[in-house]
């Protein structure tokens, strides 16, 4: 009996030192990638890489203005799309929740959600490329807004469910009408749910490659028109990595840390934003 | 103003179900030419070669199935280790909320980052190793891209099972542990029983976004066409082909069966999408 008990107890131990062995073993090579990325990369950064295009291979130098500018742009005009399109979406579904669109749009929603990448820049291609007969920064920018509309819809929904109807109640009592109900009282009271999501959204489709390759598709020089091709982080970081050149590798690791910077504050800004109104995400 | 308002309102949850419609339907669409001249054989022709106008996708779902399911075989120890620890054994302190938030934050490294750094760091590694067990050292090719895919599917896996695990009713774990159950014993009779249809629903979720995962993939694969012949040999992934090869195919019947393809892609993921989100929302708490 004595021993059964102590077997018991044994395994117990056993099993947690275990399982907390392999949590931790895993969690230092994730730790480890991002270490080496920012070890390698930051030495790469300097005022020269941030102003200047790529040179040809074989010239020294040379730095990724062109995809700076072509990924703030592109992501800048997909958040344009996705975010007013996004929230009133959100609002919709939160407020009809068992009407037979909000039933169809969810399961939309859901779809969408799972849609690998390049699926979504296949289709935009169709929609967009063909008809316009060139690759174009808008077409890349639809189809990354594609991609953030089901994160900034669900966040939404999902911040309004909570939000309690005596709110709302209140409001249309005072005489109010429904739409200023929604925009004054409602939205506001889960503008930080919103915002988070929103910002989640961007972080999201910021590092996004696939749904660019056939879209936005790259351009080495600097352009601000949005019906010509664009570079993007994303792409630069793709063409040059995978490229024979070490001068080449090097721009490509400069871009991975800004790339890598830029995604994790994002995320880090989201926490602080849930974390400070304690939104559930 | 009032009813301009409810119809915004209405058009963009409409909007949202023609956009899934209409990606479904474009790329039913546009495969219509490789279905109608290729017909079903396409799916399980061995041979992909272009420049004699042969398509058969086999190579591609074979490397597909094969990376994705060595991917989770080597995430799941892992990610349910991580979950195990931060849903049960400690649930507060540092210790946990580090993990936690590094697991959260390397969920959040793009893909293509997670692709390069497997090119010159994880390929080499791989190299060598094939080198000791003797067979031909490419280095880059289905074990690499699983490696890679693994590693990004984990920190997805383990958030996904430590909130299941948190849904587990203490009055429950309680009730074990005053009959006098070990803490294995409860994770084992009670915890595990009671999560196990999620936490399947986590696997198939994890699954789905290994399918479509395209950049880390086509970066380390190796990209040849043929059938891989052992899980160190080159491939392809559906993904990963029509990544290389969309931009070049210059025949309608080339394009289409990449888009056949992609057809493909979007049909499983969307099936293992609904059934997993489906068993997840009847297993939490309305």
């Amino acid at each position: 009996m004595k021993y059964r008990v102590k077997y018991r107890i044994g395994l117990s131990k056993f099993s947690e030192v275990i399982i907390s062995l392999f949590a931790f073993i895993i969690a230092l090579p994730l730790i480890a990638i991002i270490f080496y990325v920012l070890k390698v990369g930051l030495s790469k950064l300097s005022w020269h890489f941030f102003t200047n295009i790529p040179k040809p291979v074989g010239e020294l130098g040379g730095g990724i203005a062109n995809a700076l500018v072509g990924s703030l742009l592109i992501v800048l005009i997909a958040a344009v799309i996705a975010v007013p399109i996004g929230i009133l979406c959100g609002i919709y579904l939160s407020e009809n929740k068992n009407s037979k669109i909000s039933y169809y749009s969810r399961l939309a929603v859901d779809i969408l959600q799972g849609v690998p990448s390049i699926v979504i820049g296949i289709v935009i291609y169709f929609w967009l490329v063909k008809p316009l007969g060139t690759f174009s920064a808008l077409s890349g920018s639809v189809a990354l807004a594609i991609m953030m509309l089901p994160i900034i819809i669900r966040s939404t929904e999902e911040t309004l469910k909570l939000i309690p109807d005596s709110l709302k109640e209140a409001g249309l009592a005072l005489g109010l009408p429904y739409h200023k109900v929604i925009l004054k009282i409602i939205v506001p009271c889960g503008f930080s749910g919103i915002l988070s999501g929103v910002i989640l959204a961007v972080a999201r489709v910021a590092g996004e490659t696939a749904p660019l390759l056939f879209t936005a598709f790259g351009n080495p020089y600097i352009t601000a028109n949005i019906l010509k091709p664009m570079q993007s982080l994303p792409l630069l970081i793709f063409n040059y990595a995978t490229s024979p050149y070490d001068e080449w590798h090097d721009l490509a690791w400069g871009a991975s840390t800004v790339l890598l910077i830029w995604v994790l504050l994002l995320n880090i800004i989201t926490k602080l934003i849930a974390r400070r109104w304690k939104v559930q995400l | 103003m009032e009813s301009a308002f409810k119809r915004t309102l209405i058009i963009t949850a409409i909007v949202m179900i023609i956009v899934a419609l209409g990606v479904f339907l474009t790329l039913l669409l546009e495969s219509l030419p490789s279905i109608k001249s290729l017909g079903i054989k396409y799916l399980w022709g061995r041979t992909w070669d272009p420049v004699s106008n042969e398509y058969g996708a086999l190579p591609f779902l074979i490397g597909t199935v094969l990376t994705s399911f060595l991917a989770l075989i080597i995430s799941i120890p892992f990610s349910y280790a991580i979950a195990i620890f931060l849903g049960e054994y400690r649930t507060k302190g540092w210790i946990p909320e580090f993990l936690k938030n590094i697991v959260e934050l390397v969920a959040a490294v793009p893909s293509v980052i997670y692709g390069f750094w497997a090119l010159i760091v994880l390929v080499p590694m791989v190299r060598s190793l094939e080198t000791k067990l003797g067979v031909p050292p490419y280095g880059v090719g289905i074990f690499s891209a699983s490696l890679v895919l693994a590693i990004m599917i984990i920190p997805y896996a383990a958030s996904l099972g430590r909130e299941l695990i948190k849904l587990v009713p203490s009055a429950l774990k309680e009730g074990a542990f005053s009959l006098g159950a070990t803490r294995f014993e409860v994770l084992r009779h009670v915890i595990l029983p009671y999560t196990r249809s999620g936490l399947l629903a986590g696997l198939l979720l994890s699954l789905g976004r290994a399918l479509g995962e395209t950049m880390a993939v086509t970066m380390v694969i190796g990209n040849t066409s043929v059938l891989p012949k052992s899980i160190f040999a080159p491939g392809n992934t559906m993904a990963s082909v029509i990544a290389n090869e969309f931009t070049e195919a210059d025949r309608t019947v080339y394009l289409s069966a990449l888009i056949e393809l992609g057809l493909v892609l979007f049909i499983v993921t969307v099936i293992i999408n609904i059934i997993g989100k489906a068993i997840i929302k009847r297993f939490s708490p309305e």
